[in-house]
């Protein structure tokens, strides 16, 4: 133990109820999106991120005070934390919005979540989330909420090793050119990337235990928040079907198809 | 399916006000003054749903990849046999204080099917475990064997029941294995047959006879570990559940001290009775699993091969079969699930096991024959696992008793009420 005294470290763990990856998606009659009715569960990114915040307690363990998960959504989302109390996080915080509500824009879910953040009287030393939700795909809301908060921030994790001494994180990140390590102050944005960790299955006594630990319920106009998206969706169409392809006999066949489809390289 | 899953969680929190501590009863007295809580059979709580997804997902990801393999080999992984211990599934109705999950029974069944649409060998291996053996010493156990065993139970050592022997099956109470005394300890001589888990099983629960003279009045279930001298004899080479581990057991002089007596002397015939009931419906969960599974992997495949010039699946003659099929799955389910609701109730549900047990198997059979017959020459070799449901599917008209021993079971009620 250094000199100083080390403060306990309190993980946030922002997660997503979003379409269950392996259902096949289709768009709604309407074309204003997808049809939700559908198997829905915790975005795999974030489920990474619940358990690399069990993880890191397994290591450190007394110098992890709390882990709490938060989610966003209407009042289903509260399986999707359940299921985090159960993989192992202490408490939850919903944020609850109606079921016919928009679904939020990431700024929006940055700003709610930095109201949380700030709402912590403990504090809170290492965000955790998922670098992106498998439904929209947009990957923004670590970074905003980094850029909102003023904090470090290290997105696509490959590996995190959290120093509480030190205050530092020392996190690998995947990046196009290879691997690259960044040493961050704590507090911290940490996204994580698929090859962090393989989340574990929640146990049956893990799940009856999840039921006695707390959810906090809150809504946006207490947090005094505005969740009204900026975007509109005019239209959501299905991709134009795959045309077969056609074999060529040789080179020569296959320069003349390439040629008739107006793919002509001067050098070709 | 995803409708009922959303009016599940309205559900949960009604019914979280009804619940009366890990017994799970439902308060449906006709003498409240109040409306029952009426609910389809589609209606689960939320951690019985959170339990299931769970089970899933181990068992697509861990027991999986391993089906082929060790039903090839005719062998349990200590893999998987590890892995369901670390998921608690060898404890679900056990309670916190021994190291289980206290869930409901209905968890167990939930648990029981989703394994078997992976792997029935699997699934009975937790089915007997849960239903057989911990039930066994939750329900008659004294405080300190329950402190003793079912911690062991649920968190390492896997549980074998032993009732049938060369000579008895059906007529199980006609069982030969005899239990003389001497001193503080019982010496027990003779042999089981057919006994499920047994090769991997560290505990046995062994039905002998203490007095012959009173014929089944003298039947006691005694509890034993290997390493008293549980002999390991002829491990079967089946047709089925080949990974499911079925050999003979011999007790050549077995030392078991008599504080290892379940249930008081002479109570094993009513001990063994009430506890099979409530494994059948364990077994139509198993068989109700592997019917669906052998559905799922069929069906898809059906909308994906093309002959003269549509996918075969939509084809009216193969539309007719596969929706025949579908229902005689919904009528194994809700009789199972029912079945286990009642019990959770209080109900009497000794017709109603016998029923789901006798059908849920009868659609096992038929519905995994036809998943064969769908797929074609794929349906008929072992890579794709699809004939592996059929083959597992015969036992379940035969062990935890038989497809007549049940029909006899039903038959007896309806004459009491009848005539």
């Amino acid at each position: 133990m250094g000199p100083s005294a080390v403060r306990l470290l309190n993980i946030f763990v922002p997660i997503k109820r979003a379409v269950d990856y392996a259902v096949k998606i289709r768009v709604n009659p309407e074309q204003t999106g997808i049809d939700l009715n559908v198997k829905h569960s915790m975005n795999p990114f974030d489920e990474i991120a619940v358990e690399e915040a069990v993880r890191i307690r397994e290591r450190l363990k007394d110098a992890v005070k709390s882990i709490k998960v938060v989610t966003i959504g209407p009042p289903k989302s509260a399986e999707t934390l359940r299921t985090a109390l159960a993989m192992g996080a202490d408490s939850a915080i919903h944020v609850e919005i109606p079921e016919s509500a928009p679904a939020p824009e990431p700024l929006g879910v940055a700003k709610t979540l930095r109201a949380l953040i700030e709402r912590q009287k403990e504090g809170v030393d290492v965000v955790i989330m998922g670098k992106q939700a498998i439904d929209d795909d947009a990957g923004q809301t670590g970074q905003m909420l980094a850029g909102l908060l003023g904090w470090s921030q290290a997105t696509f994790a490959s590996k995190v090793v959290v120093d509480p001494e030190q205050k530092v994180a020392n996190v690998t990140r995947e990046i196009d050119g290879g691997l690259e390590e960044l040493r961050c102050k704590l507090p911290v944005i940490i996204t994580t990337d698929l090859r962090l960790n393989e989340p574990r299955y929640a146990s049956l006594p893990n799940i009856m235990k999840a039921k006695k630990k707390p959810v906090e319920k809150l809504t946006t106009a207490e947090l005094g928040i505005d969740l009204t998206p900026r975007l509109e969706t005019i239209k959501v169409t299905e991709p134009p079907k795959r045309v077969g392809g056609g074999k060529v006999a040789n080179v020569d066949e296959l320069l003349a198809k390439l040629k008739e489809a107006g793919i002509t390289g001067k050098h070709a | 399916m995803f409708r009922a899953a959303s009016r599940s969680v309205r559900a949960t929190k009604l019914r979280s006000k009804t619940l009366v501590g890990p017994s799970r009863m439902f308060s449906v007295s006709a003498m409240r003054a109040e409306e029952p809580q009426l609910n389809s059979l589609s209606t689960f709580t939320e951690e019985e749903n959170m339990f299931r997804d769970s089970v899933k997902r181990f068992a697509v990801d861990v027991v999986g990849p391993k089906v082929r393999e060790m039903d090839e080999k005719e062998s349990m992984d200590p893999i998987v046999i590890q892995g369901l211990f670390e998921q608690g599934l060898m404890g679900i109705e056990t309670s916190a204080e021994h190291g289980g999950a206290e869930a409901s029974f209905t968890s167990a069944i939930i648990a029981i099917e989703e394994l078997a649409k992976i792997d029935p060998s699997v699934s009975v291996m937790c089915d007997v475990h849960n239903t057989l053996v911990n039930t066994i010493l939750r329900k008659y156990g004294t405080k300190e064997q329950q402190d003793k065993w079912l911690p062991l139970l649920s968190n390492s050592k896997l549980g074998s029941f032993c009732l049938s022997e060369p000579v008895s099956g059906s007529d199980a109470f006609a069982l030969q294995t005899r239990a003389t005394k001497d001193g503080d300890h019982w010496v027990i001589n003779g042999s089981k047959m057919w006994i499920t888990n047994s090769y991997e099983a560290e505990i046995f629960l062994i039905f002998a006879n203490i007095d012959p003279s009173k014929g089944y009045k003298g039947i006691t279930c005694f509890i034993a570990t290997r390493d008293m001298g549980v002999q390991i004899a002829k491990k079967e080479e089946k047709l089925g559940i080949r990974a499911s581990s079925t050999c003979t057991l011999n007790f050549d002089d077995l030392r078991i001290p008599a504080e290892n007596i379940i249930g008081g002397e002479g109570k094993g015939y009513k001990l063994a009775i009430e506890i099979l009931n409530e494994g059948r419906i364990g077994i139509a969960a198993q068989m109700l699993g592997l019917a669906q599974g052998a559905f799922d992997k069929a069906v898809p495949y059906t909308y994906q091969r093309t002959q003269f010039g549509q996918p075969i699946g939509t084809f009216q003659g193969m539309q007719f079969q596969i929706a025949e099929a579908a229902v005689e799955l919904e009528t194994a389910r809700l009789l199972t699930y029912n079945a286990a609701r009642r019990k959770e109730e209080g109900r009497s549900f000794t017709k109603e096991a016998a029923m789901a047990k006798y059908w849920a198997s009868n659609v096992a059979q038929r519905v995994s024959g036809s998943a064969i017959e769908w797929c074609g020459g794929v349906g008929f070799t072992r890579e794709t696992g699809i004939e592996k449901f059929w083959r597992d599917s015969k036992i379940g008209a035969i062990y935890e008793g038989t497809s007549n021993i049940q029909l006899q079971t039903i038959a007896k009620f309806i004459q009491q009420e009848y005539s």
